[in-house]
């Protein structure tokens, strides 16, 4: 009897197996180690201090916000019980206030519960006068953030606000505890370093150990609010090396988990993707690969406090200001071409710094599409750029026209800044080529010349995008007060160095704008004001592709928001 | 006048035994024998050729071949070489790119001649620099008893230097003004062969120091020196030629090292302009099409190994000649 019994136990547990194997229920660190690979190694975990995405992405393993979007651009209420709107009473018929209520027992991780105080702390933390917080432009309009009950809190904006999930929602925005920061506001922020690299959150994962521009490993929470989440008990978290290798340690050896922007060329990463351990997803948000012409004077005999920096316009350009030269810049350039080389199914071209969502993606600039080298040259010609010393490149009053054109390090970067080359010779424009390691360039670090924000150079590319679907705190990028320089330790994002009175009022009339129609028209015409100003050369509208191996469940991973917004949610998969 | 004659014959019959009838060999340069001797070393014969065949190969290459090394052609992208037609009738190929052409069209032939200039220019002049310096400060150390602990001790010094961390550190500090001087590609010449020429003179140095302080014991120089020569031409005619063995060997190594550290730097992405073709770039460019098109990894690799252990090669052999100790064995 007792043999029998033992022997259908074993005959049920087989036939349950699969069952089980496949659900993804259970204790909390029951799947052990998950280990993702960025090539682009954090350098700080407080992404208010850093502008790159690595930071961000790296800290919302820990930092939350209140609300997150999904894969599709939804939002999803995460620290908050619900979406406020007009209908709810969450949002005041006048569009001035949003009330928010912290959903019920969310603690922090060294246990005391999260409170409105600590948004308001945050809030002052990022809006700091002496600071230089990157994310500031999340907190545009606000004036005041305070507690309402005991679980509320209720953010009053100085105008009607018609999108009002800016301040604390998405990545970029989250909050940080009160007691680990309390000393570190304005220009002290930077030397809090044990915060920096170790923040308190309210995620899914505790930092445990963290090297900057290395390697992160992360715990599981102990007191994280969902129950038998997450599924794995710890996470490393490499940087470094470069996009191709990241995607063969996860597409051909399959010894990392997750890799995230493999911006590879198309037929490369097709045939790593053939070797069947894992899978490449690609999520198509805002990312615009783009050329960013320096309006202000790079030359190295200016010294630190003056090279590169805007001076309110004194400092300018000696050519680039002249939208004359960008657009001929722009109509040599053969888009089609480079997403051919570079990006394959992972982009299209596009003539537009805000491509999508739809409503907001302006018609007006789709001539770019098609190259045109005798128009550009003929644009040159007629504005007295000439060859007049016959040394192969067009000058002016003794100005040459070549440019410094840097980058990231990165193959398909590096052929992209070939063809362009290429093409400006023909219009005879001179280029020098520069590339600079990736940690480096989207570092941030104030004492590096490298840095992306530092821009000592005339032209540089990069891509860039917004989390979130409303592009108003994005397009506030470019507001005169947002350019670097060394008075806010060259944080900022208005990287071009653009300032326009006319796009200010811009970004001041969409901030109190409500009709959808509106802002859809709004912000048309900042994209067209900024791409016509030939700042910006958009050329790529990219897919971001990441690589997953196959035992690992749960992605979804989003290009509105950080793309492992649901790593609380992941798991492994038993074979 | 008869009586005179006789006397003289008289003379050179009563000294015969004295006189060699005729020479045995003819005299022999120094040179011949260093020759001779370095004839039998078959490697180092074959490696110096080889290096002769590279250095004309680059130099001459250009005006032979006149494809520009940075023309893209992407029409004619992805060739392979003509090679392949061997057993892969259906590959792309095409006359006038007999090695085929890269993902945006660059001839490889083209790029492979131009990125062995570079490269060939860095490794001769890093290593002459490295040797000047060695085999002066070796010479005044092993000479001089006063600079021996001081220059030593410097010695010791660059050697604790890393080179790759100090390379990466000298390109961010120095680049920018060597750039506004000589230009972004020359000025990166300027920087790269001096870093690693003033950090790989140690060994240089030591070897040359030891070879002096045991040479400068012998009698010759104590010959030398008790008729008053200076120490300057004691230097040059009684020790330098006597040391220019362990130099010459340490000049081969130190090219072959200079090369592959040019190539290092750059595939870690340092160094040259991304559009200029070295050895080391060509490689690292082409390491995520290496399965597909692996001629792209081969040709330069094999073309730096080649390079370098021909050069080691020719070390070895002139090694031999040189020592007037091991030749004629």
């Amino acid at each position: 009897m007792k043999i029998k019994t033992l022997l259908m136990g074993t005959i049920a547990t087989i036939a349950c197996a699969p069952a089980f194997a496949d659900g993804h229920e259970g204790e909390r660190g029951r799947d052990g180690q998950v280990n993702i690979i960025y090539w682009q190694a954090p350098s700080t975990m407080n992404p208010f201090l850093s502008g790159g995405t690595k930071e961000i992405e790296a800290a919302s393993l820990v930092l939350e916000s209140l609300a997150r979007f999904d894969e599709t651009g939804q939002m999803v209420p995460w620290l908050a019980e619900e979406i406020p709107t007009v209908e709810n009473g969450g949002v005041s018929e006048d569009l001035t206030s949003i009330t928010w209520t912290i959903k019920e027992g969310v603690t922090w991780s060294d246990g005391s519960a999260l409170t409105a105080e600590d948004l308001i702390f945050t809030h002052a933390y990022c809006t700091h006068p002496e600071g230089g917080c990157s994310q500031a432009s999340y907190f545009d309009g606000v004036t005041s953030v305070e507690a309402e009950g005991e679980r509320g809190v209720k953010i009053t904006f100085g105008a009607p606000k018609p999108f009002p999930y800016t301040a604390f929602v998405g990545a970029e925005s989250p909050i940080i505890q009160k007691a680990q920061f309390a000393d570190c506001l304005g220009a002290r922020a930077p030397e809090c370093t044990e915060a920096n690299f170790g923040p308190i959150g309210t995620g899914p994962f505790v930092v445990e150990d963290f090297r900057p521009n290395d390697v992160i490993t992360f715990v599981a929470n102990d007191s994280f609010r969902e129950a038998g989440k997450p599924a794995f008990a710890r996470v490393t978290f490499k940087g470094g090396g470069d996009a191709a290798a990241a995607a063969r340690s996860v597409l051909e050896t399959g010894e990392f988990d997750y890799a995230w922007n493999l911006q590879l060329a198309p037929d490369v990463l097709d045939r790593m993707e053939a070797v069947g351990l894992g899978t490449v997803v690609a999520a198509y948000g805002t990312s615009v690969e783009r050329l960013h012409l320096n309006q202000t004077n790079p030359d190295p005999a200016l010294g630190p406090d003056k090279r590169s920096v805007y001076m309110d316009g004194e400092n300018a350009h000696p050519f680039l200001t002249d939208p004359v030269v960008g657009q001929a810049l722009s109509m040599a350039i053969d888009r089609t071409l480079i997403d051919e080389v570079g990006y394959g199914a992972g982009g299209q071209p596009t003539c537009n710094l805000l491509p999508a969502p739809e409503l907001y993606a302006s018609t007006a600039n789709d001539g770019c599409l098609t190259q045109d080298i005798e128009g550009a040259k003929a644009l040159l010609e007629g504005a007295g750029w000439v060859d007049s010393n016959g040394n192969g490149t067009r000058d002016k009053d003794g100005v040459e026209l070549t440019v410094l054109y840097q980058t990231s390090t990165n193959a398909v970067r590096q052929d992209t800044q070939a063809l362009v080359k290429d093409w400006w010779s023909q219009i005879g424009v001179g280029a020098e080529l520069r590339n600079v390691d990736a940690s480096v360039f989207f570092g941030g670090d104030p004492g590096s010349p490298d840095t992306f924000q530092k821009f000592y150079a005339d032209i540089e590319m990069y891509t860039n995008n917004f989390a979130g679907v409303d592009p108003e705190a994005y397009m506030a990028n470019w507001r005169c007060r947002d350019i670097p320089g060394p008075a806010n330790q060259w944080q900022g994002n208005n990287i071009q160095r653009f300032c326009r009175e006319e796009y200010d009022a811009l970004v001041d009339q969409m901030a109190t704008t409500a009709n959808l129609e509106e802002r859809g028209e709004l912000a048309k015409q900042m994209n067209d004001m900024i791409v016509q100003s030939y700042s910006i050369i958009p050329l790529i509208h990219r897919g971001n592709p990441s690589a997953h191996i196959n035992t690992l469940g749960g992605v979804k991973m989003s290009d509105w928001d950080a793309e492992i917004w649901n790593i609380k949610d992941w798991y492994r998969i038993s074979e | 006048m008869t009586d005179q004659t006789v006397n003289a014959e008289a003379q050179a019959e009563a000294y015969g035994a004295l006189q060699d009838k005729e020479p045995p060999k003819e005299p022999r340069a120094q040179w011949k024998d260093v020759w001779d001797q370095f004839r039998k070393h078959k490697g180092a014969l074959i490696g110096g050729g080889f290096l002769l065949f590279i250095t004309l190969a680059v130099l001459i290459g250009p005006l032979v071949w006149q494809v520009d090394a940075k023309a893209l052609d992407i029409r004619n992208k992805d060739m392979r070489p003509l090679y392949t037609l061997l057993w892969d009738s259906t590959a792309r190929t095409s006359w006038a790119k007999p090695l085929g052409s890269d993902n945006l069209g660059r001839d490889i032939l083209a790029t492979l001649i131009a990125g062995g200039r570079a490269s060939m220019a860095v490794g001769w002049t890093a290593m002459i620099l490295a040797l000047s310096i060695g085999t002066a400060i070796g010479v005044c150390a092993g000479y001089f008893r006063k600079l021996d602990g001081p220059l030593m001790r410097l010695t010791d010094l660059f050697l604790s230097l890393p080179i790759l961390p100090l390379l990466l550190v000298a390109v961010t500090l120095f680049r920018q003004p060597l750039r506004a001087n000589f230009g972004p590609e020359t000025g990166m010449f300027i920087l790269i062969v001096g870093v690693i020429g003033i950090t790989s003179w140690m060994q240089t140095a030591r070897i040359v120091r030891g070879e002096i302080l045991a040479l400068k014991e012998r009698e010759f120089i104590l010959a030398a020196r008790s008729i008053g020569t200076t120490p300057f031409k004691i230097i040059r005619r009684h020790l330098l030629p006597n040391v220019i063995s362990p130099i010459m060997v340490s000049a081969t190594l130190g090219l072959a090292t200079a090369i592959i550290t040019e190539s290092a730097l750059s595939f870690l992405g340092v160094g040259f302009p991304s559009d200029f073709p070295t050895w080391g770039k060509l490689l690292s460019d082409a390491v995520p099409r290496m399965e597909e098109f692996p001629e792209r990894v081969m040709l330069p690799g094999i073309l730096i190994s080649l390079t370098v252990l021909s050069v080691n090669y020719l070390g070895d052999g002139l090694r031999d000649a040189l020592d007037p100790r091991i030749r004629g064995r």
